[in-house]
């Protein structure tokens, strides 16, 4: 499979994240805060992201493979269940407590900042951690 | 009007990005996917690419573009250490974050990530909600 596209598309998300005010945890908190001072922002942000997505989605996927890989790699999976639920609730808290989801997480580590340091370590630290955890629940 | 089209610019161009992965190479742009992924997965060369592609489209924004760099968060580091673990865990046991769930999932029509996304907004919000009227807003 060839890779390159994909610098296109992270150079996209990057500026996406960074010029719509994403990357700001101020900003974030601050649109989650809808019984405090609401900052209405982010609602255009994942508005413009998903009405793109809405309306582009059928049309890729109706095609029989992508333009430089044999076969779409999409999540198979149609059932709710309890890891799926379970693991959006402590996304959202940690998502809460900080302003910093992922994607602008990582877009900031070049800002310099301690706090985005910290951040990522410790993300991939549980992401790291939900291996031996779920094998933990499963196993009692 | 002008504090709401920038936003928006922002955002159609997060779809964009998605959309252009996806019909490029089939793939979902989940930055919690692909940041793991990129230490643990097999594929770790488009992942990679796709990482320093997220940061140069940083420095674009804030050395070309000129725009100021946000600023750091105020809250302590145990809080952003803790955060951080919640965030990382969460999103690995759920299978995704507000880009792979929200821009991509939901653009596929996809329940799971419909469910997941309106659990994870809801969890913030409340999250926020505690931070801010039982701590007082203290952190």
């Amino acid at each position: 499979m060839k890779a390159w596209p994909a610098l296109i598309s992270g150079v996209l998300f990057g500026l996406g994240l960074t010029l719509s005010g994403m990357s700001d945890p101020a900003k974030v908190l601050g649109f989650l805060n809808i019984t405090g001072a609401w900052m209405p922002d982010l609602i255009f942000v994942m508005g413009g992201a998903v009405l793109v997505t809405l309306l582009v989605t059928p049309l890729v996927t109706a095609r029989e493979a992508p333009l430089l890989a044999s076969t779409f790699s999409l999540p198979g999976k149609q059932l709710l269940d309890r890891r799926l639920v379970g693991g959006a609730v402590l996304f959202g808290i940690g998502w809460g407590l900080s302003g910093y989801c992922p994607g602008p997480a990582l877009v900031s580590l070049l800002c310099g900042y301690e706090s985005t340091v910290v951040f990522c370590v410790a993300m991939f630290a549980g992401m790291a951690l939900e291996g031996p955890i779920n094998r933990l629940f499963a196993s009692s | 009007m002008n504090a709401y089209l920038i936003p928006l610019t922002g955002g159609v161009l997060l779809g964009l990005s998605a959309m252009w992965l996806l019909l490029s190479l089939g793939r979902v742009a989940g930055i919690s996917g692909i940041a793991w992924g990129s230490l643990a997965g097999p594929e770790r060369a488009w992942r990679w690419l796709f990482l320093v592609g997220l940061l140069g489209g940083g420095l674009l924004t804030h050395n070309v573009i000129g725009q100021p760099v946000p600023a750091e968060s105020v809250a302590p580091l145990w809080l952003i250490a803790a955060s951080g673990l919640l965030v990382g865990l969460g999103t690995r046991m759920g299978g995704g974050c507000t880009s792979g769930h929200g821009v991509c999932g939901l653009g596929r029509r996809s329940p799971r990530s419909l469910v997941a996304t309106l659990t994870f907004m809801t969890l913030g919000v409340i999250t926020v909600f505690i931070m801010q009227s039982v701590m007082g807003g203290a952190v």
